[in-house]
């Protein structure tokens, strides 16, 4: 009985968080002299009201699903990934290039864009990793660089060497249609990928030696290399995985969404992976829904700014408040009025620089 | 005065700088060099500011990953207080800012146990999204912060007006650096400090309270977070834009670790590159080199990751930082 209310009020936490940064939002809304009325019927009609509204929120939590999933890998090792972000735009980047470039039948097109958005991905994460395993750089600074150099890279590469002939903006040409993965009716199709591929990484962190080795790397890495389990390899994979991740979720934006390659088209995706990750609870299954929701809130972006006159940031400054909240569970046990926080409920990463 | 070996290495590494101050001197016209020099110190002082708050916070044993957040969210107030206020009482705004989000984390990391990498990235995600929500454009300055120019140092060719005709916060800035590594290395409190940041037992067991040390801590180095903020967006641009610290707050950690969480040595880490940024800019302006901008942009970014590279795996942080003291 007793198990059973612990992992009730466990799987309440994230709702209750998320149910408290709506008002928080509320007051924000109203602070600014606003209706809040009006901001929940926006993201009523926004993101749920009609197949053509619900599509555009599975259309944004499809990228979401995989920037969710590639940090909690990263955290089942110990690792805090917080280059999905530069990982997702190198990949989208790099999917713009073969998709526009290449010219393939749709069956070799599609999954073969998709696979060089994951290995570049892969690539600009596994880097990090090997940055950790041999030269002891913490993976948190070199990836918050490299989202920099990515952003300047891929800025100039849009706008200089693979930037459409007669165009003043920063964008790539067009993806040939071949390369496109389009929607059924309202449907995203990468919107199933993303969910199967949630799952398998579910599969692969708990069921397999793969899955295992990060496990136990991320708990003790001492243990870890006591038991014989080479540290620096599993962290390389773990921040390669975690950056194939990410990549492919670029890739699937811009195969699904937006077509071609222009700076800034990824919006905060990767960060926002770190919220999904955490709301999750660091579960690979349950960034489904938290992605969802977060895509819900994402797709309602401009009926908010239409119809309730706000500024879309007040979905960044919701999301910060959700992050806080689950990040910091005591406020939400105070706000219910419980107390006994229980050991292991909180996420806690392999923290300092040097170990 | 024996010099010991850390400051023989500051010495040599002011030496080094003022070497390749003097060939860009005698290679180029001064204005240029003065250019140069004026920008790598114009850059470096955020930096430092915020390095010497991730210093005063790790060497307490908390890790600070939100100074990016909480530089962001004092610029943001010290500009919209000062474009309301006067510059002042900008300022002042700012440094109660630092001071609030310093607190915030000590809060998260001290009383909480939040995972600190976490908690640092929550200031840096609410950062974010508040100043970008309540940003609004079209307000300026009534009026900048005076330029203070030192007589006699003034007087001193190519460092004088490089260094000593500042505003007050960069004055303050160069200071700082000098007070807190005394501080840090001479004082009771910095003995204090630094064993609750190596050995927080050690440190409870001779009567140091580790958590009260740490919360103060953290919560004043805020100010240097609410400074470099200020600086910024007050003594600096004049301006307010949304993400306008642009990362720079995690080059301080980058600058912390290769200044081997020491005050002077960060100092002249950042002046490092301060240095580096000012002459591939100016390289890139007189076409010396064609290079994209945007490649000159990355310069910074990537030269910490190769300077990380070579210096993480050969310096040792505080040893407790990042855990939580739980008392036994």
């Amino acid at each position: 009985m007793l198990v059973d209310r612990r992992r009730l009020e466990r799987s309440l936490l994230p709702v209750a968080s998320v149910l408290l940064a709506f008002v928080v939002g509320a007051v924000l809304i109203v602070i600014q002299g606003k209706n809040p009325g009006l901001a929940a019927k926006a993201i009523y009609n926004g993101a749920f009201n009609g197949s053509e509204a619900f599509g555009r929120t599975l259309e944004k939590a499809t990228p979401l699903i995989l920037a969710g999933v590639a940090v909690i890998v990263g955290l089942k090792a110990g690792l805090f990934n917080i280059g999905a972000q530069g990982q997702l735009v190198f990949g989208s980047i790099t999917a713009a290039y073969v998709g526009y470039r290449l010219k393939l039948p749709t069956a070799i097109h599609i999954p073969f864009t998709l696979l060089v958005g994951a290995v570049t991905g892969a690539g600009v994460g596994a880097l990090a990793g090997f940055l950790k395993a041999t030269r002891n750089v913490h993976e948190v600074i070199s990836t918050i660089m490299l989202n920099t150099i990515i952003a300047n890279l891929t800025d100039w590469l849009a706008g200089e060497a693979w930037q459409m002939k007669g165009q003043a903006v920063s964008r790539t040409p067009p993806i040939q249609p071949t390369a496109r993965i389009g929607r059924i009716f309202d449907f995203p199709l990468g919107f199933p990928l993303a969910v199967a591929i949630a799952f398998a990484v579910w599969f692969l962190i708990s069921r397999t030696t793969v899955g295992f080795r990060m496990n136990t790397v991320g708990a003790n890495k001492h243990a870890a290399h006591y038991a014989g389990m080479s540290v620096a390899k599993t962290t390389v994979l773990a921040m390669g995985i975690s950056g194939g991740l990410a990549g492919l979720g670029g890739a699937i934006e811009t195969q699904g969404v937006v077509g071609h390659f222009e700076p800034l088209s990824g919006g905060n995706l990767g960060f926002d992976g770190i919220t999904i990750a955490l709301l999750a609870r660091v579960s690979p299954r349950a960034a489904i829904p938290s992605a969802m929701l977060i895509g819900a809130l994402r797709a309602s972006n401009t009926k908010l700014q239409a119809d309730a006159g706000l500024s879309p940031e007040i979905i960044d400054g919701v999301l910060g408040i959700i992050l806080l909240f689950v990040a910091a569970p005591v406020i939400i046990r105070w706000v219910l009025r419980r107390r006994n926080a229980e050991p292991g409920e909180q996420v806690q990463l392999t923290t300092g620089w040097g170990s | 005065m024996k010099l010991s070996r850390s400051s023989l290495r500051v010495v040599v590494a002011i030496a080094v700088i003022l070497l390749v101050a003097f060939a860009m001197y005698n290679l180029w016209d001064p204005l240029k060099t003065r250019a140069v020099l004026g920008f790598a110190v114009r850059y470096s002082i955020p930096l430092m500011l915020a390095a010497l708050c991730a210093i005063v916070c790790e060497r307490s044993g908390i890790v600070n990953i939100g100074i990016e957040g909480q530089m962001l969210a004092s610029a943001f107030s010290g500009f919209f207080v000062a474009s309301a206020l006067g510059v002042w009482i900008g300022i002042a705004a700012a440094l109660i800012t630092g001071v609030l989000t310093g607190m915030f984390l000590a809060l998260c990391a001290v009383r909480w146990r939040i995972d600190q990498i976490i908690a640092g990235t929550v200031i840096n995600t609410l950062a974010f999204g508040f100043t970008s929500f309540f940003y609004q454009q079209g307000k300026t300055l009534k009026g900048g912060l005076p330029e203070w120019h030192i007589p006699l140092l003034n007087k001193i060719p190519l460092i004088g007006p490089v260094l000593f005709q500042r505003g007050p916060i960069a004055y303050t800035a160069m200071l700082a650096v000098f007070v807190m590594h005394v501080a840090l290395f001479r004082t009771r409190w910095g003995l204090r400090t630094r064993a609750v940041g190596e050995h927080p037992s050690a440190a409870d067991t001779v009567g140091v309270s580790v958590e009260r040390l740490r919360y103060i801590n953290t919560s004043l180095a805020g100010l240097f977070a609410g400074l470099a903020g200020a600086f910024i967006a007050i003594e600096s641009a004049g301006t307010f834009q949304r993400s306008m610290t642009s990362g720079r707050g995690f080059l301080a950690l980058a600058i912390m670790i290769m200044g081997r969480w020491r005050p002077l040595f960060a100092a002249a880490s950042a002046l490092f590159f301060g240095l580096m940024s000012g002459i591939t800019n100016q390289l890139q302006f007189d076409k010396v080199v064609d290079i994209p901008a945007q490649f000159v942009s990355m310069t910074p970014y990537i030269l910490t990751i190769v300077v990380l590279a070579v210096f993480a795996g050969r310096v040792r942080p505080p040893a407790a930082a990042g855990t939580a003291y739980v008392k036994e």
